[in-house]
C-alpha cells in the first residue's frame, strides 16, 4: 500500500514574519524556509506506518518552486522513499494545489493521502478537504490518532467537544493534528541516505492542471500592536471595562 | 524559542566565503559534503543541540555527576540525550567510512562540534574524548585493535578517554610514572592518573582508556613512554564487553565549573594489574600523542568560540529586555532597553565580534586540515601542515582566552543579574575557565607557537602567512569604501606588530630563551588577534562583494562589515601594544629574584 504525503515549504516557525511595506505579502527572500510543522507529522506518520508494515512506500510530494527540492529531502531523510516536486514560481491557492494532487494521486495510485490540516503561513485549512471531493474520497481531518486495518481506516479526530473517531473505507484522504505524533530527529545517517533517494521533477502543464488563482489578495496588513495595560481602581470598573469596551461579558 | 539557537547564517558565511568549502568539498573523497547536504546537516543539527542538549546546560551544572562505590552517575536525562546523540549518528560524523563513519570533512565537522559545545559543554567532553581515543587507534593501532574497538567507539556504543595525567606529571608528561609490565601477549597496568575526563560514567556500555605508562627498563624522560589501550570491560571473542579489568574510579573531583562531567581519579592494578595492550611500538607514545594533540586542541579551541557565542546570545537577550536609565539625548523619562546605552553596545559588539573572529580562524584551520590529509598535490599537502601546525595553538590558546573575557563580559551586561547563579550567565565563565588549561595551558600553546612553530624553521610559515595578511590589507584599502579602507590601516598596522616579534623571536630565540619566553603568551594573543582581524578582513571583502552583487542578506552583510571595522578598531588596535610587550616587556618579567617576590 503506498502512502502519499504531501508538503508544504513555508517560513520556519522560529522567524518572525514581516509584511512587505506595500501591502501585497509578506516577506521571503532571505527568510529561513523549512517544512510545515503539520506536514511533518504527516510525514512522520506515514514513515511510521511503512515501519509498521502497513505501508510498502512512502511518497512525498511537493508543488512550488525549485527550492522545495530541499523540504523534500528532508522529508527523505525522516524516512520517505521518493520524492516527486511539481515545480512552479506562480502563487499556488489550495485549490490549484488540490487539482495538482488529484492528477498526481492518478499517477501514483495511493491508498492514503496524508497531509497537515494546515499550513502556518496561510492557514488555509481547505487542500486535504478540496482533494478528497476532487477525488470523491472519503475525508478524516484534524487526526489525533491513526489506525489502518483491514482496508479500512479509523482515525481518531480533535473537535471542539472532545475526540470523535470515524471509521472509513480505503482510499481515503487524511489530515493530521499536532498531537498525533512526534517526530523524529532526522539522523546524520539519513541526511546523507536522502541525497541519494530519488527526485523527481514535473510541470504543472503535463499535469494538465491550470494553476492560475481564483482569488485576488486586496491587501495584507500587520496586526494591530498590543496597547499597554492599564489599572482599574476597582472590580466594578473591571466589569463596565469588560462589559462595554472589551464587548466580552 | 530555545535559549540558544545555532548561529547557522554565519556558519554558512564562514564555511562558504571564509574556509572554501566548495573547494573542500571537491577534494577526492568528500564527494557527499555537496552545498545542500551541509546546509541540512547543520539545520538538522541545530535542531538537535537547541531541543536536547541545550535544555540540559544549567540542570546538569546545578546536579553535577556523581560518585558513589566506585561508580558515576551522570546528571538526569544526559543518558537519554547521549542515546539520542548516538542513534543520530552524530558522533560518527567525521570519522572514516571503512569503520562505521560518516567520513564528513572536518571543515564541516568544525560548526557541528560548536553546536555541541555551545548547547552543552560537559556534555560535548564525552564524545571529545572519545574523539581522542579513535584518533589514537586510527593512527597506531593494529588490525585486530582497530576491529574490536573502533566500530563500537565510532557509533559510540562505547566512549573513550586520555589517561596523561598523573598528581606529579601535569604540563611536563616526562615524569609519568604509571608501569606497564610485559605478561605474554599483553602488559599489566599498575599506576594512578587523575584529573581523567569521564574516566567513569552510565552513558555507556564500556570505556576504553588510552594510558600512558612506562615499560621496565624504559628510557626516561618522554623517550620512555609508550601508549595501552586499557577497557574497563575486556572484549569478548564474539565484540561484546567480557571481563571486568583492574581498574576503578576511586573519586570524582569538584570543580569550579563543567560540573557535569565526571573527572575522575582512575586506580589501575589494585589486584593483578589491569591487561592492557600496546598501542603502536614501545617508547613511542608520547610522539603518538603529538600527532593527536592537534584534534584535541583545535576542539578545545572550538569551546572557546561555543561560549562565546553561547555568551552573547545571552547577554543581547537581556540587554534588549531590561529597561534601566533614559537614553542618552532622549526626552521623557521612561527607562530604555539597556542595549541604546554606548557602553553596553560596546559589550556587545566586543562579545559579538569576537565570537566571529575566533569562529572564521578556527574553520580556516579545519580547512587546512582536511587539505593536509586529503589534496592530491603533496607540496599543497604540506603547505597545509605547516599553516595548521601555527594555526592550531592559537586556535587553542587565543579562543579560548579570548571566551573566558567575552563570557566575564556576558556577566557585565547582566549587571546583579549576572552575578546571579539562576540567571545562568555565570555558568559559561566558569565553564569556560578550564578551556585555557587542559590540553596544554596557555603558557605550553605559547610555547609551542614560539618554539616548534616560529624559532625552529626561523619563521618562515609566519612570515609566509603575514605576507598573505598584507594583501588582504592592501586589498582592504584598494577597496574604495571607508570602513573597508579603515580596517585595512588597522590590519597593516597589526601586520607589521607581528612581524617584528617574529623577526625579534627568531633572533633571540638561541640567545636569550627566557626573554623570547616571557613574551610567549602575549606573542600568542597578538596572533589571535591579528589573523582573526584577517579573517574579519576577508569577511568585510566578500560581505562588500556580495553587496555589489545585489545577493543575499543586506542587513546581515552590512552588519558583518561593521562588526569587521569593530574589531579592527577595539581588539585589533591593541596589537602595537602588544609588540612593544612582546619585544620590550621581558626585564620587567625576568628582574626579581625569587626571594624578592
Ligand atoms: C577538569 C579537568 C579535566 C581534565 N581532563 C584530562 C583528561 O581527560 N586526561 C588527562 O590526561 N588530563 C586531563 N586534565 C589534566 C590537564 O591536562 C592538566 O591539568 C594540564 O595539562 C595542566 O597540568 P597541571 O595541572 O599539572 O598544571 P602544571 O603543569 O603544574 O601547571 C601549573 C602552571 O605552570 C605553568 N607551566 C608549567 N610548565 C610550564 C612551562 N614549561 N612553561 C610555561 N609555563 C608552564 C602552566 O601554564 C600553569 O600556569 C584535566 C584537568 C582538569 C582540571
Amino acid at each position: 500500500m503506498k502512502v502519499l504525503v504531501p508538503i508544504k515549504r513555508v517560513i520556519d516557525y522560529n522567524v518572525k514574519v514581516r509584511v512587505k511595506a506595500d501591502g501585497t505579502g509578506v516577506e521571503t527572500a532571505n527568510v529561513k524556509m523549512s517544512m510545515n510543522p503539520f506536514d511533518e507529522i504527516a510525514v512522520e506518520e506515514a514513515v511510521r506506518l511503512k515501519e509498521a508494515g502497513v505501508a510498502t512506500e512512502v511518497v512525498v510530494v511537493s508543488c512550488g518552486v525549485a527550492a522545495c527540492q530541499e523540504t523534500l529531502r528532508t522529508a527523505l531523510a525522516i524516512g520517505a522513499d521518493r520524492a516527486l516536486l511539481v515545480e512552479t514560481d506562480a502563487e499556488l491557492q489550495p485549490l490549484a494545489v488540490a487539482k495538482l494532487l488529484k492528477a498526481i494521486v492518478a499517477k501514483e495510485g495511493p491508498q492514503i493521502a496524508l497531509l497537515g490540516k494546515q499550513a502556518i503561513d496561510d492557514d488555509a485549512n481547505q487542500t486535504g478537504q478540496m482533494l478528497a471531493a476532487l477525488l470523491g474520497w472519503p475525508q478524516a481531518t484534524f487526526a489525533s490518532k491513526v489506525k489502518i486495518a483491514d482496508g479500512k481506516a479509523e482515525v481518531t479526530r480533535e473537535v471542539d467537544g472532545g475526540l470523535e473517531t470515524v471509521a472509513t473505507k480505503l482510499p481515503v484522504v487524511i489530515t493530521v493534528d499536532l498531537r498525533l505524533n512526534e517526530p523524529r530527529y532526522v539522523t546524520l545517517p539519513n541526511i546523507m541516505k536522502a541525497k541519494k533517494k530519488p527526485l523527481e521533477t514535473l510541470k504543472p502543464d503535463a499535469l494538465g492542471v491550470d494553476v492560475a488563482p481564483r482569488l485576488a489578495t486586496l491587501k495584507v496588513a500587520e496586526p494591530p500592536k498590543r496597547k499597554g495595560g492599564v489599572k482599574v481602581p476597582d472590580a466594578a470598573a473591571l466589569v463596565d471595562k469588560l462589559r462595554n469596551e472589551a464587548k466580552v461579558i | 524559542m530555545s535559549e540558544y539557537a545555532a548561529p547557522v547564517r554565519d556558519m554558512q558565511f564562514v564555511l562558504r566565503e571564509l574556509a572554501a568549502l566548495d573547494e573542500i568539498a571537491a577534494l577526492p573523497g568528500f564527494g557527499d559534503a555537496t552545498p545542500d547536504v551541509v546546509e541540512q546537516i547543520l539545520d538538522e543539527s541545530a535542531r538537535f543541540c537547541a531541543e536536547v542538549l541545550a535544555p540540559l546546560n544549567r540542570p546538569g551544572d546545578v546536579e553535577g555527576s556523581t560518585w558513589r562505590d566506585g561508580e558515576v552517575t551522570t546528571p538526569k536525562g544526559f543518558k537519554d540525550a547521549y542515546r539520542q546523540f548516538t542513534e543520530g549518528g552524530w558522533n560518527a560524523l567525521q570519522f572514516p567510512a571503512e569503520h562505521g563513519g560518516q567520513g564528513l570533512p572536518k571543515l564541516v565537522a568544525a560548526p557541528v562540534m560548536e553546536m555541541w559545545k555551545a548547547a552543552n559543554l560537559s556534555f560535548s567532553l564525552c564524545p571529545l574524548l572519545t574523539g581522542g581515543a579513535i584518533e589514537a587507534l586510527l593512527l597506531r593501532g593494529s588490525d585486530a585493535q582497530k576491529r574490536a574497538y573502533l566500530p563500537k567507539m565510532i557509533a559510540g556504543v562505547w566512549t573513550g578517554t586520555m589517561n596523561l595525567t598523573e598528581p606529579q606529571a601535569g604540563s611536563d608528561l616526562a615524569q609519568v610514572k604509571t608501569r606497564a609490565v610485559p605478561a605474554g601477549d599483553h602488559y599489566r597496568i599498575f599506576g594512578q592518573k587523575i584529573f581523567i575526563t569521564y574516566g567513569e560514567h552510565d552513558l555507556a556500555e564500556n570505556i576504553v582508556h588510552l594510558v600512558l605508562a612506562r615499560t621496565p627498563g624504559a628510557p626516561a624522560g618522554v623517550k620512555g613512554i609508550s601508549l595501552f589501550v586499557v577497557p574497563k570491560f575486556l572484549p569478548r571473542a564474539d565484540g561484546t564487553p567480557g571481563e571486568r579489568n583492574d581498574l576503578r574510579c576511586v573519586s570524582i573531583e569538584h570543580k569550579l565549573g563543567i560540573h557535569a562531567s565526571p573527572t575522575a581519579v582512575m586506580a589501575y592494578g589494585d589486584k593483578d594489574g589491569a591487561i592492557g595492550h600496546l598501542v603502536g611500538e614501545e617508547n613511542r607514545g608520547l610522539e603518538y600523542m603529538f600527532i593527536m594533540m592537534n584534534a584535541a586542541r583545535f576542539a578545545v579551541g572550538m569551546e572557546g568560540v561555543a561560549l562565546c557565542e553561547r555568551a552573547y546570545q545571552k547577554a543581547l537577550a537581556y540587554a534588549k529586555e531590561r529597561l534601566q536609565s533614559r537614553e542618552i539625548g532622549a526626552s521623557g523619562s521612561q527607562p530604555a532597553p539597556i542595549i541604546r546605552h554606548p557602553d553596553v553596545r560596546r559589550m556587545l559588539m566586543s562579545m559579538k565580534a569576537q565570537a566571529e573572529a575566533t569562529r572564521a580562524l578556527a574553520y580556516v584551520a579545519a580547512a587546512h586540515h582536511d587539505r593536509a590529509h586529503h589534496h592530491p598535490d603533496e607540496a599543497a599537502r604540506a603547505r597545509s601542515q605547516a599553516l595548521l601546525d601555527l594555526l592550531i595553538p592559537v586556535v587553542k590558546g587565543w579562543s579560548t582566552e579570548t571566551a573566558i573575557e567575552v563570557t566575564s563580559t556576558g556577566i557585565q551586561v547582566h549587571g546583579g543579574m549576572g552575578f546571579i547563579e539562576e540567571t545562568g550567565a555565570a555558568q559559561y565563565l566558569r565553564d569556560a575557565r578550564i578551556t585555557t588549561i587542559y590540553e596544554g595551558t596557555t603558557g605550553i600553546q605559547a610555547n609551542d607557537l614560539i618554539g616548534r612553530k616560529v624559532a625552529r624553521e626561523g619563521g618562515a610559515t609566519a612570515k609566509a602567512v603575514l605576507a598573505e595578511v598584507e594583501r588582504t590589507a592592501g586589498a582592504l584599502r584598494d577597496a574604495g569604501a571607508a570602513n573597508l579602507g579603515v580596517i585595512g590601516a588597522r590590519l597593516a598596522a597589526g601586520r607589521k606588530a607581528a612581524a617584528e616579534c617574529v623577526d625579534w623571536i627568531v633572533a633571540n630565540a638561541g640567545a636569550d630563551p627566557k626573554a623570547v619566553h616571557a613574551g610567549a603568551v602575549p606573542f600568542l594573543k597578538l596572533c589571535g588577534i591579528v589573523l582573526g582581524g584577517w579573517q574579519m578582513g576577508r569577511a568585510a571583502l566578500a560581505a562588500q562583494a556580495r553587496l555589489a552583487r545585489g545577493e543575499g542578506d543586506a542587513a546581515f552583510l552590512q552588519a558583518k562589515i561593521a562588526t569587521a571595522r569593530f574589531f579592527a578598531d577595539h581588539p585589533l588596535a591593541h596589537a602595537t601594544a602588544l609588540r612593544d610587550v612582546v619585544v620590550e616587556g621581558a626585564p620587567g618579567v625576568l628582574a626579581l629574584s625569587d626571594e624578592q617576590f
